[in-house]
């Protein structure tokens, strides 16, 4: 039994992933987009995942408001919140904020197209949202020093949370795979004075680590993605072994409903690729998430007084043969293999039934036309992209990764 | 007993390994070519040959490439580079028998990208020709212990994706190491890939980036025109195979393409048929017995719902890794990951691939969790180096430790499914083969910074 898995990065329970039409879209927010019937809550939950940071898209150097969730599935949107949990702001840097592989034909290039103006594009928000704070402490002010009549700033949707990154109410995640990106984003929250929480992916973390560690900020990463496109082609294995041995706080992300799964086998390869303890491999996926996201006070490790989230394995979880029997949240079974084995020829028989219902019902307006055969089966979504990489990406409209 | 002037390596470790490869074959001056040893011999390890038995305190004896010789009694030849593999393990090496090895570099960048030839119909184009031997994936993944893969060309623009109903080249089987692609092939011409055509509904508009609905008579009308022109196809490259047999192919033009089809008509090279939903797997599998070809079915997500007709038809099948989620929201979650093991309950041969280059070392890992779930051991190992042989008609050249085989192996301290083994020594077509690669190097490159300043 270990802690239950907390995913650092993900997709699942979302309707919508990336507002892609402005370069900073801080005015949409994850929360309105929560879909508790996600099929893919479940899943995950049957691979020992009991948390999970809900992000928005990487189309945008500034992208929408994220919040962390737990994956009580079953429950009402309203309440796979994690309670009390920070909330945060997807950033992101390099190829997908520039557009480098998402061009739509006919469609002109949008700001920024280079690293260069993803900078420019992040400082110019902040200057704007620096003089947004300063309006409205200069107006709490004068109304505290009794002032009357006064007219208040306009509100600006866009700029808030960005005021919240900048008063250390809301968390930055953002999304990065080159070293000069990475030191560049480190450079613009020193000028603003605020704080990059995790680095997201940072696949070139590995190579600015002691920068990493001494401004104190983590890394959140794949296990062993690597050269789908060009800012992934030195990402390597050794990414979170590396980084951790310079003292960042590091977890090991999913970004995809099915890696998050096996978050535990992900994690394991740490310790072949950069001879990390079995005990520093494991916190990859429980306690260093948990610190990164700010809850582990509540989750990340099992202690008195923590929150009962748990995760149950057949075998040492940090092995390709571990399978998950239980996962537990808030102490209550929210996934049960017995269980769900044992109620799989239930469900056939309800999803035949209604097939079959389905069935009767289309045939009756069918009797006045010709006979016309119906597929027996549901349609898959399409998948006409070239690779799994270019799928997740047209599906989102481009940039999740 | 084993004679003591063989030379040893001792050291296990992989650098220490690669410097005594690099002393070997590179100590000569500039300019001077030096042979690498013809013969090596494993001892005092634990092999898998599965052909068998495991052997306790075996010794294998490579040859020109070959095996020579394996077994618990097997005398060192004078003059062998002996490998003391004293608590290590010998497997065959892994065989990825999906992947775009040496074709597609970096997936988002075109130019670096050469799997899928534009338009519908080429089957006269050959992986082999296009596969880079200096590819970076090719030494990462050999560091997984991967020796051998199938190269896979896709058509149409949709590589493994289904799509057009069209014959997307030939693909080529290769072994992952060699200077060039004459000393890395395997077989030139190994299957010809045929994406077969689905009904779809549901398009997705690249310009527009929207989705679009079909009505499904709209949608099915194509795929029976697609099948039709696969017929029609198929028809003439018999005309043609039967006029090249008269020896009165002068009479014709010259067709390149129905050439290249001729060994499909004649049932001599198999035809590598991407469908994973039943519906599509069953009117695959109804195409290819109506047609007389010798189908191998790849992708196969819904494979157990056909299982009956692909064992009495007796087709195996190169399955996409398990850990996917199934195709329906309402299917089990696991249902990929038991898969494995009903197809091996139900008789149907298989062999596991990754179906990419960048994951192409989860080969093992994708194994691993179909014996979690199911799945004997052994048939796991042998999904991923026999059947993929056989599969691809290479058994008797590949895939076990017997003698006579061509000697690629690996030599591990452990499980080479599991996810913290490590691969100490591989050998390719009986040749000592660097572990190193771009990964290695950054590691050790930025293991070795110096303290920031800052």
């Amino acid at each position: 039994m270990i802690p239950g898995i907390i995913d650092c990065h993900s997709h699942i329970a979302a309707e919508a992933i990336n507002e892609g039409s402005v370069s900073v879209s801080s005015m949409v927010n994850m929360e309105e987009v929560l879909d508790p019937d996600d099929i893919d809550i479940y899943r995950d939950l049957a691979g020992g995942v009991t948390s999970a940071n809900i992000l928005h898209g990487s189309a945008n150097s500034i992208g929408g408001q994220t919040l962390v969730i737990k994956l009580r599935w079953g429950q009402p949107a309203s309440k796979l919140p994690f309670e009390g949990a920070m909330p945060g702001i997807k950033f992101a840097l390099g190829e997908n904020p520039k557009r480098s592989n998402f061009s739509i034909p006919g469609q002109p290039r949008r700001y920024p197209a280079t690293r260069m103006g993803v900078e420019e594009t992040i400082r110019a928000a902040f200057s704007e949202a620096r003089d947004y704070k300063k309006a409205w402490d200069d107006y709490n002010k004068r109304v505290a020093a009794g002032e009357k009549n006064l007219i208040p700033p306009r509100r600006d949707l866009k700029l808030e949370p960005l005021v919240e990154v900048l008063e250390g109410k809301r968390y930055v995640h953002s999304h990065c795979y080159r070293e000069d990106e990475i030191l560049m984003l480190l450079r613009v929250a020193k000028e603003f004075g605020f704080k990059v929480r995790p680095f997201q992916h940072v696949l070139e973390g590995y190579k600015v680590a002691d920068e990493l560690a001494s401004a104190g900020v983590g890394a959140s990463t794949f296990s062993d993605w690597w050269a789908y496109k060009v800012e992934a082609y030195d990402a390597i294995p050794s990414n979170a072994a590396l980084m951790t041995r310079r003292g960042v706080i590091v977890s090991i992300n999913s970004d995809d409903a099915e890696e998050a799964t096996h978050l535990n086998q992900e994690a394991a390869k740490s310790m072949k690729y950069g001879s990390l303890s079995h005990d520093e491999a494991l916190k990859l996926v429980t306690l260093n998430p948990a610190i990164q996201l700010g809850i582990d006070k509540r989750v990340g490790s099992i202690d008195v007084g923590k929150d009962a989230d748990l995760a149950v394995y057949n075998h040492d979880p940090l092995s390709a043969y571990a399978v998950v029997q239980k996962t537990l949240i808030d102490g209550r079974v929210y996934f049960d293999r017995e269980k769900d084995i044992a109620n799989r020829a239930e469900i056939e028989k309800e999803k035949k039934a209604l097939t079959e219902k389905l069935k009767q019902a289309e045939k009756k307006p069918e009797e006045k036309k010709a006979p016309e055969k119906k597929p027996e089966e549901k349609p898959k979504p399409p998948a006409p992209t070239p690779t799994p990489t270019a799928a997740q990406g047209a599906a989102t409209q481009g940039g999740v990764r | 007993m084993r004679k003591r002037s063989a030379t040893r390596l001792r050291t296990p470790l992989y650098f220490f390994n690669f410097l005594c490869f690099v002393c070997l074959f590179s100590a000569p001056a500039a300019g001077a070519q030096s042979q690498p040893p013809s013969v090596y011999a494993i001892t005092h390890a634990k092999i898998f040959t599965l052909a068998g038995s495991p052997i306790e305190d075996g010794t294998l004896v490579m040859r020109d490439g070959k095996i020579a010789a394996v077994g618990a009694a097997v005398e060192v030849p004078a003059g062998a580079q002996v490998i003391d593999a004293q608590g290590l393990q010998v497997y065959p090496g892994l065989f990825d028998a999906v992947t775009q090895m040496g074709l597609s570099e970096i997936s988002a960048v075109n130019a670096t990208v050469d799997s899928a030839e534009t338009g519908s119909y080429n089957p006269d184009v050959v992986a082999a020709t296009a596969v880079s031997p200096s590819s970076e994936h090719i030494p990462v993944t050999r560091a997984s212990g991967i020796t051998e893969v199938l190269a896979v060309p896709a058509s149409g623009g949709f590589d493994f994706g289904g799509g057009p109903g069209t014959p997307g080249g030939q693909a080529s089987a290769i072994h992952l190491a060699g200077w060039t692609i004459d000393e890395m092939l395997i077989k030139k011409s190994a299957a010809m890939v045929l994406n077969w055509p689905q009904i779809q509904t549901e398009t997705f508009d690249f310009a527009t980036f929207s989705r679009r609905e079909k009505p499904y008579t709209e949608a099915k009308q194509e795929y029976d025109r697609q099948v039709k022109e696969l017929t029609d196809w198929l028809d003439r490259a018999r005309h043609y195979a039967q006029a090249m047999e008269k020896g009165s192919v002068s009479k014709y033009d010259r067709d390149l393409k129905l050439e290249a089809l001729a060994p499909v008509i004649r049932g001599e090279l198999p035809v590598l048929v991407f469908a994973n939903r039943a519906r599509d797997i069953r009117n695959a599998v109804e195409f290819c017995d109506k047609q007389r070809l010798k189908m191998i079915l790849a992708g196969g997500e819904e494979a157990y719902k056909a299982k009956d007709v692909l064992r009495s038809k007796d087709i195996s099948v190169v399955l996409r890794p398990m850990l996917s989620f199934p195709p329906d929201e309402d299917d089990p979650y696991d249902r990929e990951l038991t898969q494995p093991a009903e197809l091996a309950a139900a008789g149907v041969k298989f062999a596991i691939a990754s179906f990419d280059n960048s994951f192409a070392r989860r080969l093992g890992q994708n194994a691993a969790n179909a014996v979690a779930h199911g799945l004997s051991y052994e048939e796991a190992l042998r999904s991923v180096t026999i059947n993929p042989a056989q599969i691809l008609g290479l058994g008797s050249q590949i895939g076990t430790l017997e003698q006579g085989k061509i000697a690629n192996l690996i030599v591990t301290n452990g499980d080479p499914l599991e996810l913290t083994t490590d691969v100490k020594y591989l050998f390719i077509k009986g040749q000592l083969t660097p572990l190193e690669n771009k990964h290695r190097r950054l590691y050790e490159k930025y293991l070795n910074r110096p303290k920031a300043s800052n």
